[in-house]
């Protein structure tokens, strides 16, 4: 859960890596999935065919600043 | 403790989210509509019939706004978090809202400010069907480049730290950033696709909503985490000293 030791209250408690790895992968995977389906599915590539998932989100994708069209 | 500041990071972006889709419909949208009108005009002189919608001005506008931002700043909160986690307590002795505040406007410059300077935003009507597939592997080329120069810049930035002291180790880290981001604008090729006729007021307003949305989404990710961050640290803390005082003599 914790460092092992107790450390005074000024200072910070680092979160020890093998906790937070196997959070990073699984939850940063995902994040990065649905950034994808935000950011450029239908655009340069494509997972589903047809253009709706880019047309739905199409007005967040231009002001999100990605490239479009 | 990663999974209580993950949920936080999560519920902060969809916060982000929310905020920056009221700034979005307020500035962003019309400058949205206006350069639709633009390309239904081109079509119209060109003598071509609209494009067909399928799906409606007012559900893009709406319902298709809305899961765009709050799906973006939901992942987004979670990275942040993640970073977040590693972050703490490994630069320097940063507090908790220190260290989410600094993340957020490192995370801005690399992962915004930067691309987007090489590879500003378009509204409709901006862009060539065909070289979608190139600009969009430019445009995320030149983010990755951005975001690997920050953790180069601050790795030089703290292994220089004792021989130059903290001011100019941080401008030294700095100017590693700089130099590596100058290097790739130079070396990666210009994109620009926006018509002659195209309003220039009308481009500078589209670009400028769209970074206000960002800041809008960055600042309340690295103050809103920070505040609530703090208590579930404190919590943590609370859990440490606990077992150390329960642990028999």
């Amino acid at each position: 859960m914790t460092t092992a030791t107790y450390a005074p209250a000024s200072e910070p408690i680092s979160i020890p890596v093998r906790e937070i790895l196997p959070w990073a992968i699984f939850a940063g995977l995902l994040a990065l999935l649905a950034l994808y389906f935000i950011g450029a599915e239908q655009g340069a590539t494509a997972i589903f065919s047809g253009t709706y998932i880019h047309e739905f989100v199409h007005d967040g994708r231009h002001l999100l600043g990605f490239p479009c069209h | 403790m990663v999974r209580s500041l993950l949920i936080r990071g999560m519920l902060v972006g969809v916060l982000a989210g929310l905020l920056t889709f009221a700034f979005a419909r307020v500035f962003g949208e019309p400058q949205i509509d206006l350069a639709i009108g633009f390309e239904d005009h081109v079509h119209h002189m060109a003598g071509e019939a609209a494009e067909p919608e399928l799906v409606s001005r007012q559900v893009q506008s709406t319902f298709g706004l809305l899961t765009g931002v709050l799906v973006y700043g939901c992942a987004l909160g979670g990275i942040f978090s993640l970073v977040f986690t590693y972050a703490y307590g490994r630069i320097g002795k940063l507090s908790p809202r220190g260290t989410a505040a600094l993340l957020a406007i490192a995370g801005f410059v690399a992962v915004i400010l930067v691309p987007q300077i090489k590879y500003p935003a378009n509204p409709p009507s901006i862009g060539n069907p065909e070289t979608i597939g190139e600009r969009t592997a430019l445009y995320f080329a030149m983010t990755v480049i951005s975001l690997i120069a920050m953790v180069a810049a601050y790795n030089a930035g703290r292994g220089l730290l004792s021989r130059l002291g903290g001011w100019n180790a941080a401008l030294a880290g700095a100017a590693v950033y700089v130099l590596v981001v100058a290097v790739a604008m130079v070396v990666l090729p210009p994109v620009n696709e926006v018509p002659a006729e195209f309003s220039a007021v009308l481009l500078w307003n589209f670009r400028i909503a769209s970074i206000g949305m960002q800041i809008v989404m960055w600042a309340t990710l690295g103050l809103g985490f920070g505040a609530l961050s703090v208590a579930a640290l404190a919590k943590q803390r609370q859990g440490a000293a606990s077992r150390q005082s329960h642990r028999p003599v």
